[in-house]
């Protein structure tokens, strides 16, 4: 279950840089009506925020596989 | 008369050696014992031919030989399981063996216990055999290599939880980019039994525990304690992989045949750290660049609007119901009060493109107006938009940037349009 959850999270990393991206490229472009232009603009700073919050607060999670008697695997906490 | 006297002499037990009629089994036995005892262990050198590899026993068959000699060599299957790289016609090698004499065919041979290449190490040329074979079967092609992904969140290590590696690339990630998860397989990374458990997790980690990239690998060594990453079975895994593998045999210039396989291949554990995820402040520049860019590329509209505001408020604004132009200017307020707050995090850092942009806005709000000479007029509670909306004699203040005049209104001129 949390595999997915942290599946997600990976996504979103890549997601939020590809979004940022393309609002750049709205933004420099210059086309947008301006009350458009401060929408993306603020869609932007959130994302970027996130993305700064996300990455200073992450603390790294190390996991440990081992193969149970019956053959399983099984993933662990590590404790080093 | 000859055959009396063999049978004769047969019969007498203390007669001499060369009197003596023997059978050609005592001969063999005899030539047999005296081999064996003066010759327990040579190692001999000659070019391999007619080579065979017996089967289903799998004992090994050739003559050794050089210019001027050859002889008949056996390698019992026991033996030849032991051989890391394959034999074959024309191969000049060292044969370390006993001597003894096959009776059957009164075959002189040598019996080898192990067999290395002349002139270079066996591991060696195992290697240059292996990588030869994979790479005909295109195990090393391009068009097998599978991108890395740039964000991973899940990372699999394969190594020794031992060693320097797996400390190498904790300490690394740890400091370069936290936001992930570090999945290790504990494996033995050299002796017997090494490379079932490398290519075991590799496959464990295609059905099991889902990981986005792998890391295989271990700190450096010698040629025999990297030798688990030189063996079919583990390129076979790294080859098989779903999961981008990365290998990280820690030995500068050297290859393996992992390296060969694996889809990127990194110097040490720590590179392979290092290659695995983005750098923090790498990231993190890059997200103050886009910030840079979406500041000055509002920036740029807002100086569009303030021209064109400008412009409204020269020649229209005594015209215009001053609604509309009070609409205009609450609707750049409220954008501004957005900019702000979406910019607030980032005013620390002192980000001159958010403030400009700030300030912009802030001119052409009501209140950055008003400072620029403009003035409304208000009356019982209203905007007063029009002089159709006053009477003579009627109580009005006048707002201005830094307070309100108390007025009575006198007289109206209408403006003709």
């Amino acid at each position: 279950m949390s595999k997915n959850t942290k599946t997600k999270e990976a996504v979103s990393f890549e997601v939020s840089l590809k979004r940022l991206e393309e609002i750049v490229d709205t933004l420099e472009a210059g086309n947008a009506p301006l009350d458009e232009s401060i929408k993306l603009y603020e869609e932007g700073m959130t994302l970027a925020k996130s993305c700064m919050m996300q990455l200073n607060e992450a603390k790294l999670k190390l996991k440990k596989i081992q193969r149970a008697t019956g053959g399983a695997i099984e993933e662990n906490d590590l404790e080093l | 008369m000859q055959d009396e006297n063999f049978s004769l002499f047969d019969r007498q037990v203390n007669v001499p050696i060369e009197d003596k009629i023997l059978k050609v089994k005592d001969l063999t036995r005899m030539a047999k014992e005296i081999l064996e005892q003066s010759f327990p262990s040579v190692i001999v050198e000659g070019e391999i031919s007619n080579f065979k590899r017996h089967m289903p026993s799998g004992h090994l068959y050739f003559t050794l030989k050089d210019d001027e000699a050859q002889i008949r060599v056996v390698m019992w299957r026991s033996d030849a399981v032991r051989l890391k790289f394959g034999i074959s016609d024309g191969m000049k090698v060292l044969v370390k063996g006993r001597v003894s004499l096959y009776e059957p065919r009164g075959d002189f041979q040598l019996y080898a216990a192990n067999i290395t290449p002349a002139g270079q190490g066996a591991l060696q040329l195992a290697f240059e055999q292996l990588k030869k074979k994979l790479e005909e079967e295109g195990l090393f092609s391009e068009e097998h290599k599978k991108p890395i992904p740039v964000f991973p969140r899940r990372i699999g290590v394969v190594t020794s939880l031992e060693g320097a590696a797996v400390r190498d690339i904790i300490s690394i990630i740890n400091r370069r980019f936290p936001a992930v998860e570090l999945v290790i397989y504990p494996v033995k990374v050299q002796g017997e039994g090494a490379a079932e458990e490398i290519a075991r997790a590799i496959d464990d980690f295609n059905r099991g525990p889902i990981v986005d990239v792998l890391i295989v690998g271990r700190g450096g060594g010698s040629l025999e304690d990297l030798w688990a990453f030189n063996e079919e079975i583990v390129a076979r895994s790294i080859f098989n992989s779903n999961v981008p593998v990365i290998s990280a045999v820690g030995h500068q210039v050297d290859f393996t045949i992992a390296d060969f396989v694996a889809d990127v291949r990194a110097a040490t554990p720590s590179a392979a750290a290092e290659l695995v995820v983005p750098d923090r402040s790498e990231f993190l520049e890059g997200l103050q660049t886009s910030i840079g860019k979406m500041s000055k590329a509002v920036e740029r509209a807002t100086d569009q609007l303030t021209l064109e505001l400008d412009k409204l408020m020269h020649h229209y604004a005594l015209r215009q119901p001053v609604s509309l132009v009070e609409q205009k200017l609450q609707f750049v307020d409220d954008l501004s009060r957005r900019v702000q707050t979406s910019a607030e995090h980032f005013l620390d850092s002192n980000d001159q493109k958010i403030k400009s942009i700030h300030s912009h806005l802030n001119a052409l709000s009501p209140n950055g107006i008003l400072r620029r000479g403009y003035a409304f007029v208000e009356s019982s509670g209203e905007v007063v938009t029009s002089v159709m909306k006053v009477e003579i004699g009627q109580s009005a203040s006048i707002h201005l940037h830094d307070g309100i005049l108390d007025t009575q209104i006198t007289g109206k001129h209408e403006q003709k349009h």
